[in-house]
């Protein structure tokens, strides 16, 4: 029913707008990566791999991207530690307060990032909010160094901001479970427990695959969070991304290690995508 | 009897467990408004003097407004980008077959899920290499680009729902195809598009790590507010969020409704049910 010139209309604008602004910045990005610089700090347009070969041969690079895998793996770990029963319960056991419940899950998204871990900060330095009260009920008598300006603080962090996006797929995902197999597990005889891991573990996998990505994949591209909580010792790949794009003329090295970043995030969001499919149900 | 006490201490554990959720996300927010009043400073248990001090400090502070505005000006610029180009991305999405729809598709979705820094970092290039000076315009493109996935899956959504018969009805009684766009198309995707605006408008006024890239002279209010935090700490920075937060509150709360509304009148009747089913047990 719709026009070739319809279809013209409303697919060309859109087409054209991303072509320029997101695929050519990606091509763009790849081009760089193969750039070097001069000795006059300029870009020098020759085709060559020795950004990925420093990216190899110094340690501070892979160490730090192995290091940002690894606190991203503990905010997931930790998000689906949170999100996963709460969604359960929202779902499963909540009734009629699950509207008020569910809104009261996504207000701290509309909250402003840079504001959260802003506030982290004041809870977690050595005369912040946590240190005084220890010191207040003498529960200790020095500020506890650790809070703060550490990879903890990050994760932390990092953890309290992704809840709640690992949260909505899965509860979607559970919402979506029919609740007459529930009722059919139990009329078989099956325990509560069995019925659990057996009936609703596998149907709500799509929705903890999906909030698994969203989690690890934000949280380790971070930058701001480490800047702000992370000190030297929570140092992220991003962060050594902003230096080399900053004061130091690197771009060409920094390019590197941003398109290493996104062929991982590009594989991992396709081998969710494969995951989730699998385990399907419709 | 046995399932039935298994399944009220499984209900407890749940509650308890929710409870110490909604605390951890709620504890900042809270710390962070209680100290916004501390005559004493941003730490320090308890909070004492308190004061509306630092409201006053931040309503007589010049550079924390101008931010304000700027940051108004992206986000309505960014919305009006992101819905310009994410309404018909939405409509071809649907409606159209075209080489690389696929890839499309993706592309447009990609900025929704990729870390900030590699969105901001490759318009960044694009913008060097054509010579752009950086300003609130090249943050506008970032976040107008950014968020056309935000308008692009509310619409699609909502055109999945939607009955093309209308659209054809126009069609056939001689209206063109520019006049059902706005007549029939447009107002009945009300509620997607409306909810898009309010959602691109909240994630604009907020975004960081893409402007981060981008900035020129002016400073969004994000920006600002990192600026500030870098130099030290005090509790004008929590009056601001504090602020912030209750205009995000109402936003939220709008927005809610309308989703509600927008999800149809299933929803609502079970709503209806709901609420007539708490009468007959207060009966």
């Amino acid at each position: 029913m719709f026009s070739r010139a319809y279809k013209v209309a409303v697919t060309a604008p859109p087409l054209l707008w991303v072509t320029v602004f997101l695929l050519v910045p990606y091509l763009l990005m790849f081009c760089y990566s193969f750039w070097s610089v001069s000795q006059a700090q300029t870009i020098v347009h020759s085709w060559n791999l020795a950004n990925y070969k420093e990216l190899l041969q110094v340690d501070v690079y892979w160490q730090t991207l192995l290091r940002s895998m690894w606190i991203a793996a503990r905010v997931t770990f930790f998000s689906l530690l949170l999100g996963y029963p709460l969604a359960y319960f929202l779902s499963f056991y909540a009734g009629e307060r699950k509207h008020l419940f569910y809104q009261l899950v996504i207000i701290p998204l509309w909250v402003s990032y840079l504001v959260r871990a802003y506030a982290w900060k004041t809870i977690l330095g050595s005369d912040g909010v946590l240190n005084t009260l220890l010191q207040y009920v003498h529960l200790t008598k020095h500020p506890l160094e650790f809070l703060l300006y550490s990879p903890f603080a990050v994760v932390l962090t990092l953890t309290h901001i992704y809840t709640s996006f690992t949260f909505l797929p899965i509860y979607a995902a559970l919402e979506h479970i029919p609740r007459n197999l529930v009722e059919a597990s139990h009329d078989l005889g099956a325990t509560p427990v069995q019925t659990f891991w057996r009936v609703v573990v596998p149907l709500s996998i799509p929705g903890v695959v999906a909030g698994a990505t969203f989690a690890f994949v934000l949280s380790l591209g971070d930058f701001l969070a480490p800047l702000l909580l992370g000190g030297p010792s929570g140092i992220m790949i991003s962060n050594i991304v902003v230096s080399l794009f900053g004061a130091a003329y690197t771009w060409p090295l920094g390019a590197a290690i941003s398109l290493c970043m996104l062929v991982l995030v590009v594989s991992l969001l396709f081998l969710s995508e494969r995951l989730e499919k699998k385990w399907s149900f419709s | 009897m046995s399932a039935s006490t298994g399944s009220a201490t499984r209900s407890r554990w749940l509650s308890l467990h929710a409870v110490a959720v909604f605390a951890f996300l709620y504890l900042p927010i809270a710390v962070l408004i209680l100290y916004s009043f501390n005559g004493e400073g941003v730490g320090g248990f308890p909070p004492r003097h308190l004061t509306l001090d630092w409201y006053r400090m931040l309503f007589a502070d010049g550079p924390i407004w101008d931010s304000v505005l700027n940051s108004l000006q992206v986000a309505f610029a960014a919305m009006a980008i992101a819905l310009a180009f994410g309404v018909p991305a939405a409509l071809a999405l649907d409606r159209a077959q075209f080489p690389g729809k696929a890839l499309f598709r993706r592309l447009v979705l990609l900025p929704l899920i990729l870390p900030g820094i590699i969105t901001g970092l490759s318009l960044l290039m694009l913008f060097n290499v054509v010579g752009a000076k950086l300003s609130l315009l090249t943050i506008i493109l970032g976040h107008g680009t950014a968020l056309i996935s935000v308008a692009t899956t509310e619409v699609f959504a909502g055109l999945q729902k939607l009955d093309r018969a209308q659209e054809e009805a126009s069609l056939d009684l001689g209206a063109n195809y520019w006049q059902t766009f706005w007549r029939i198309t447009v107002p009945n995707l009300k509620l997607p598009i409306i909810g898009a605006a309010l959602l691109i408008f909240t994630l604009s006024m907020d975004e960081i790590a893409v402007s981060f890239f981008l900035i020129g002279r002016d400073n969004t209010l994000p920006l600002e507010i990192w600026g500030r935090l870098r130099r030290g700490i005090t509790p004008e920075i929590n009056a601001v969020s504090t602020i912030i937060f209750v205009f995000s509150l109402v936003a939220i709360v709008f927005w809610y409704r309308l989703r509600v509304r927008a999800e149809g009148s299933a929803e609502i009747v079970t709503e209806l049910a709901e609420g007539v089913n708490q009468e007959r047990q207060r009966q």
